[in-house]
């Protein structure tokens, strides 16, 4: 309950700074037709960086800094090994053999020789990770993305993730552990192991992006597709928004 | 003993002749066969012999951005339609822009992309690339080919768009790549339109060239 609490009085914090950004920028120059909601999005984008720069990245990095390697894989492996299980569910409904298999294999044994996860031994054996939520269930089912939207603290999504979220969240098996302490221990850890991760490959973005909202928004949008065709998403027209002067 | 050791002698020459005949044999028909050279095999040849240089080289493993950024512009832009990647990212303002104005936005979309690319190089340790299968006849003029980053944790889907460029280089050149599904010329398309449609393509050459200025200035 504290949790969504603490949820409600950012979702306020958020909605104060997309009306700043609103008053900046009231009309956005050239729409986007995936993304109606872009200056309240652009506000949300905002806060989302600030709380990264002020707090997770920092935390982050030392936590990059002061735990050994082995340490960081072993608590990689760990969650990877909590993903599995979610996709095994996915897979299976979305009638795919071979993924539900492998999944299956990969959580079967890397929970009991892999010591709960912690080894990866299914990869070394070869037996490929399928990740799989709901999100990508729908769209596999042939439920469209809907417009894209930047939630507060959890970042880009499309409508058809959000929608996909509270279920998502259910199948996250850190959300079932009774006590809250460690729940939120957990989660934590998760978060700061995933930005660990991503601190090289986010220095790249910061590099290559002029607009780093548009640059996620469309990296995002294409890499959402990408996965529900499976890597073979059919040509699209990508000239929207270019020739309306 | 004197002529056993000398014939010993004239045939270790002789093997060694041979072999280095035979060597200058095989570079030489691998140079004649690089005009008909097939598009995922120059792809596989470009992907592993930057690999190997970086695993090879202490100086490029630690992430030596300078070094990084010379390998990149040595090895693969050779390979790459670097006008075409431009005109399709700028879009139809491409055609409106002056000679002197395209010259610009390609020298430094360039630098930007040459540099983010050895960026992402910089995080080489163990990988490997492996090609999957390509589903193209003989006469097509664009190509797919499609590899994976192999390494630590989930492979990294990594795929090329080609062009037939008969008498040019290779053969075939590169004029897009697609990063876990995400193509690079799509990317910078919006980005692009929101700078031109708020300032003009001179505006768009002045944001690139603040980009690469910050860049270059964090090292």
């Amino acid at each position: 309950m504290t949790l969504q609490g603490a949820g409600v009085r950012c979702a306020r914090l958020t909605v104060l700074a997309g009306l700043a950004m609103l008053q900046a920028c009231a009309t956005v120059a050239n729409p986007d037709p995936r993304d109606p909601l872009e200056s309240f999005n652009r506000g949300v984008f905002g806060f989302n960086d600030a709380v990264d720069r002020a707090v997770v990245k920092p935390v982050a990095t030392a936590y990059r800094d002061i735990t050994p390697q082995w340490i960081r894989t072993g608590v990689g492996n760990f969650f990877g090994n909590l993903t599995d299980v979610w996709s095994v569910f996915n897979n299976a409904i979305q009638l795919r053999g071979q993924d539900t298999g492998d999944s299956m294999g990969r959580v079967m044994i890397n929970t009991t020789i892999g010591l709960g996860g912690l080894i990866d031994v299914a990869s070394d054996l070869n037996i490929e990770r399928h990740t799989s939520d709901f999100g990508l269930t729908l769209g596999r089912w042939g439920v469209g993305p809907g417009p894209y939207i930047v939630l507060p603290l959890l970042g880009p999504y499309t409508l058809r993730e959000v929608v996909a979220l509270p279920l998502d969240q259910q199948g996250n098996l850190v959300n079932q552990i009774p006590d809250e302490g460690t729940r939120t221990g957990l989660t934590v850890l998760n978060v700061v192991d995933l930005r660990a991760q991503y601190l090289r490959a986010g220095e790249v973005v910061e590099g290559a992006a002029l607009d780093k909202y548009s640059f996620t928004r469309d990296s995002y949008l294409q890499r959402q597709r990408n996965r529900v065709y499976d890597g073979n998403p059919p040509e699209e027209d990508t000239d929207f928004g270019t020739d309306t002067k | 003993m004197d002529v056993l050791e000398y014939k010993a002698l004239m045939k270790r020459q002789f093997l060694r002749t041979l072999g280095w005949t035979l060597l200058m044999a095989v570079g030489l028909s691998g140079a004649a066969m690089a005009e008909d050279e097939a598009p995922d095999v120059m792809i596989k040849r470009l992907s592993v012999d930057v690999l190997d240089t970086i695993k090879a080289d202490k100086a490029l493993r630690s992430g030596d951005m300078t070094k990084l950024v010379a390998l990149v512009d040595e090895r693969i832009m050779p390979s790459v339609n670097f006008q075409r990647m431009t005109a399709s990212a700028v879009g139809p303002a491409w055609r409106q822009a002056t000679p002197e104005q395209q010259k610009r936005l390609q020298d430094e979309f360039k630098i930007l992309l040459v540099r983010t690319y050895a960026g992402a190089l910089a995080q080489v340790s163990t990988q490997t690339v492996a090609m999957k299968p390509l589903r193209a006849s003989p006469d097509d003029k664009e190509v797919l080919v499609r590899t994976e980053i192999r390494g630590v944790g989930d492979p990294i889907q990594l795929d090329y768009r080609l062009e037939k460029t008969p008498g040019l280089g290779t053969g075939w050149r590169i004029y897009n790549l697609n990063v876990l599904g995400v193509w690079l010329v799509e990317t910078y398309k919006s980005q692009f339109a929101q700078e031109i449609n708020a300032k003009g393509l001179d505006g768009l050459i002045v944001s690139l060239s603040d980009r690469n200025k910050a860049n270059s200035k964090k090292g």
